[in-house]
């Protein structure tokens, strides 16, 4: 981005709970940083303004669930020059996923008085499913500094150094005593993807998968594993792997694999 | 038994005296490190006082299982190791390599160097020890030196403990770096629970004869001699596993393609934790980052591991992409390769992989179901190296 | 070049750098920090292709390298790659670097500008052992941008010339337009005393010369088999059919050598991130006698 003007930095809202766009407010100092480097053009709520352009670097943040995201997804899509899909929602439909193992319009008429105001898609997707991504941040939330990271990155033309592989790495680097060997918590991070620091494990938990699967996840052997050593129910293993994440391919035949297994 | 073939006669102390050997080495400058529990497990951190080891405590390991147990004394070493090794504080997770700042006329180099910490390593196993000097291998005595791993390494005490019983997972009889510790340690020390609480002190150092003298001492009898020696054979009878290493490295050469490395991908994760808690373990990335602003640049180094994609990215994309390849990578490396790179089997025996693979892979049964097709002969023709 | 600058080690094993480059004074401070050189000169090769000329910024000299050997450049907040010398090795002064603009760290490298500086560290690993291999034919084999440690080589067989017998290039590159070094092909074509046949994979414009992938312009090269040596550098695939047609014509793997690429990070056998079974390729290689990795080399993910 060496342009003469500070680039330009667009942060938008798709079916989502503003964690994630929270994560680069809650940046505090290091946000003086980030607006002396770019200016930002567009950011928070605002959802229903117009997308003019262009811009250098959109984040965008939530899933993909009506008919009006796809043509505004679409819009920023070929407004930006670097979209990086910010968090569980938009990397893989988020929470709002679980709606894709039921029928939608089913959840509707159950909630709504009026459903037939409701305009949705059957399936909430990410956004990579609609136009191309350049870079996927993942998370539930993000983590502030891989957003910091990201940023970092793309305004100085390299790499984000933003690992791919498990939460046992950080884990590990951390010190943290396996939650999984030591006490038989079951634990997702064998197959999730870093980013997170290991923090639920730091805490005797074992990890939830927030930041999804990690590059070469093996979700049978180590569901085999809680299944055969930690006696872990079928309905524990679709539980665990049917939350911000339910979306991902991964996690979701691996749960399936499990939905209908009884005890 | 390697620590009394070395200097000086063996000394007894009493349990007060470990105090006094804590505070002199810090008296002297040192940060004491040494065994604690800490979430179910024992793991090396600062050792102020005795007190903080894992009295009365033991551990009892299988693959992918861990749990501390009550022992039914007050053993200050009853145990063997734990998630760490003492290579987090000889060669950091994540170390900055250099802070560099842009200049009108390109960059320069911020020099900020700290100076390096000196430590005491309370309790560091036979096999520990071993590993030490794997690393040592790499890191000072190649083409290039590590200098700060030098520095560390260079102020470092070593108060080893020969191991009197033997986990499940060990297997360092096998190898010959365990269960007495072998030359390079400063003190080392063997327990012995039978009678009065006392401990057999050796010194293998001048300096760690110099600290000895300074605390409370009586030489150690014929008895307590013989006691040690029986202690540490009793834990060398008692290893839950071996290695056989005889022909290992053509062994595993001859059989790059043998159907047991996909078998064993099923089950593995690839998620690294068997090199993580490795002791010998060494590979590091080194990443490159900037700030926001662009200006000041930073270079880290961070341990790596073999199961990630991309430890072997080249421009076409990495090369060991599925997973027989990476953990074919990370056993051949440790058990075959590592004698032609560094000279020596690289697996000190701890069985730490085992213990803390999620899923309980354990390398000795890799190698040995390799053996067992191979129905224990050997094929005439080595490897082409 | 006198012999005591330019002493090639026989030894292949556990020399990670010449003897001169082991007495520079990079490594002794801090294997990780590169010195600072700025961009004397920047020639466009081909359309994603460029050589550097780089300068020691302040009193510093380059360390002497051979023919072979690689350095690790680094671009200020962008990262750091290992890059093969392509220059003079008579010409220590002279340091050239020929890269393909193809990832984050090259496309940025793309970018530099006469004056820019950048970090260099090395030199790293073997070299093409050129010394032990005088009164042979020589057979260079290079696929692509593999004639940039090659080039080296050639330079100095030039400047040796009566040392050796017939020396031949195959160069073999997808178009006409992706050849490096063009003229200096040309030179060395004029020249009666080396043989340089070229190929592309596929012909465009008025090329008039040979079509088809390199490997099957070794059948038919003029040289005595049981009196050569084949330097071979290019993408792994056409290494591996280089070398069988060596070996069909004769040149057995003891005399054959070729440059190998892995990840590496360190350049000092330290982060063990280029292995290839009990090598460590930034300190056995990157060139390697082919019988020393036989077993090992073009092997699925090994």
């Amino acid at each position: 981005m060496a342009t003469q003007r500070k680039p330009r930095l667009a942060v938008w809202k798709f079916a989502s709970c503003d964690g994630c766009q929270l994560s680069l407010l809650d940046c505090e100092e290091e946000l003086l940083a980030v607006v002396e480097q770019v200016e930002i053009a567009y950011f928070l709520e605002a959802s229903r303004a117009v997308v003019e352009g262009p811009y250098d670097l959109s984040l965008v943040e939530g899933s993909i669930t009506t008919p009006a995201d796809i043509e505004r997804i679409r819009e920023i899509r070929e407004a930006s020059r670097f979209l990086v899909a910010i968090g569980a929602c938009a990397t893989a439909g988020g929470i709002q996923a679980l709606r894709n193992f039921g029928d939608v319009r089913e959840f509707a008429a159950a909630v709504y008085a009026h459903p037939e105001y409701i305009e949705t898609l059957k399936r909430s997707a990410p956004i990579a499913e609609h136009v191309f991504v350049d870079f996927e941040l993942r998370g539930c939330p993000i983590n502030k500094h891989q957003l910091l990271e990201v940023i970092a990155a793309y305004l100085h033309g390299r790499k984000p150094n933003i690992p791919t592989y498990s939460v046992c790495i950080e884990c590990k680097l951390r010190g943290t005593p396996c939650v999984m060997v030591a006490a038989g918590v079951a634990c997702l991070g064998p197959v999730t993807q870093a980013g997170c620091h290991a923090l639920c494990p730091a805490y005797g938990r074992g990890c939830f998968g927030c930041y999804g699967p990690m590059e070469t996840p093996n979700t049978a052997s180590l569901m085999t594993w809680w299944r055969e050593q930690l006696g872990a129910s079928p309905q524990t293993i679709v539980r665990a792997l049917r939350t911000y994440n339910a979306g991902n391919e991964v996690f979701r035949k691996e749960s399936e694999a499990y939905e209908h297994a009884h005890d | 038994m390697g620590a009394y073939e070395l200097d000086g006669s063996p000394y007894a102390l009493e349990r007060a005296a470990l105090q006094e050997l804590l505070d002199v080495l810090r008296a002297h400058g040192y940060t004491t490190v040494g065994p604690q529990i800490e979430h179910g497990a024992i793991v090396y951190d600062e050792l102020h006082r005795i007190e903080e080891l894992p009295i009365g405590w033991t551990d009892v390991q299988e693959g992918g299982s861990y749990r501390l147990e009550r022992r039914n004394d007050d053993a200050l070493f009853g145990y063997n190791v734990g998630p760490h090794s003492w290579k987090r504080f000889l060669s950091p997770p994540l170390r900055l390599l250099w802070r560099a700042r842009k200049t009108e006329d390109g960059f320069e180099f911020v020099v900020d160097e700290e100076p390096p910490p000196r430590y005491a390593f309370i309790g560091v196993r036979a096999c520990e020890l071993h590993a030490i000097q794997q690393l040592d291998a790499i890191y000072m005595a190649g083409a290039a030196t590590d200098k700060d791993y030098q520095r560390r390494r260079e102020a470092l005490f070593i108060v080893a403990v020969n191991c009197g019983k033997a986990g499940n997972t060990c297997f360092c009889a096998s190898l010959g770096t365990g269960p007495g510790v072998g030359p390079g340690y400063d003190i080392a020390l063997t327990e012995l629970l039978d009678g009065e609480h006392r401990f057999v002190a050796v010194a293998g150092s001048v300096r760690g004869a110099e600290i000895l003298e300074t605390i409370p001492h009586r030489s150690a009898t014929d008895a307590d001699i013989a006691l040690a020696e029986a202690t540490i054979a009793q834990a060398a009878r008692r290893m839950g596993r071996s290695l056989e290493t005889a022909g290992l490295k053509e062994l595993l050469y001859r059989n790059i393609d043998h159907p047991r490395w996909e078998a064993v991908a099923q089950r593995c994760l690839t998620c690294g934790a068997c090199t993580m808690v490795c002791p010998t373990c060494f590979c590091f990335s080194i990443e490159d980052a900037t700030d926001l602003s662009g200006q000041v640049a930073e270079r880290w180094r961070r341990f790596d591991s073999c199961f990630t994609l991309a430890f072997s990215f080249i421009s076409s994309g990495s090369v060991r992409t599925s997973a027989k390849a990476r953990y074919r990578q990370w056993l051949m490396h440790k058990l075959a390769a590592w004698q032609d790179q560094f000279g020596a089997i690289g697996c000190v025996g701890c069985g730490r992989c085992i213990t803390w693979c999620p899923v309980g892979i354990d390398i000795t049964a890799e190698a040995a179901a390799l053996r067992a097709e191979e129905s224990g002969q050997l094929q005439p023709e080595p490897a082409a190296v | 070049m006198t012999a005591q600058r330019m002493a090639f080690p026989e030894a292949m094993r556990g020399s990670a750098v010449s003897p001169q480059a082991a007495q520079a004074p990079i490594l002794s401070l801090d294997a990780f920090r590169p010195y600072r050189c700025r961009v004397a000169g920047r020639q466009q090769e081909n359309d994603d292709t460029f050589t550097v000329e780089l300068t020691p910024v302040g009193a510093r000299r380059h360390a002497a390298f051979a023919p072979g050997q690689f350095n690790m450049l680094y671009i200020f907040g962008v990262g750091e790659i290992p890059i093969s010398i392509s220059g003079d090795p008579a010409e220590p002064d002279r340091l050239l670097h020929t890269t393909r603009a193809v990832g984050v760290v090259t496309r940025a490298m793309a970018k530099l500008r006469e004056g820019d500086v950048i970090g260099v560290r090395g030199p790293f690993g073997t070299h093409w052992p050129l010394e032990a291999l005088q009164g042979k034919d020589i057979v260079i084999v290079a696929g692509g941008i593999g004639l940039a440690p090659l080039r080296p080589a050639l330079y100095y067989l030039v400047a040796h010339r009566k040392d050796y017998e017939r020396v031949v290039l195959l160069y073999g590159a997808r178009t006409p337009e992706d050849l490096l070094y063009r003229s200096e092909l040309e030179r060395w074509r004029a020249r009666f005393d080396l043989e340089v046949y070229v190929t592309v994979d596929r012909a465009t414009g008025d090329w008039r010369g040979n079509v088809g992938v390199v490997t099957t312009l070794i059948p038919r090269a003029p040289f005595e088999p049981r009196n050569a040596a084949a330097l071979i550098c290019g993408p792994e695939i056409m290494m591996r059919y280089a070398v069988q047609a060596l070996q069909k014509r004769g040149v057995d793997a003891t005399q054959t050598w070729l440059s190998l690429e892995r990840n590496m990070k360190c350049g000092v056998a330290m982060c063990g991130h280029c292995q290839l079974g009990p090598h460590i390729v930034c300190r056995d290689g990157p060139v390697f006698r082919m019988d020393q990795i036989e077993h090992f080399f073009g092997r699925g993910e090994v």
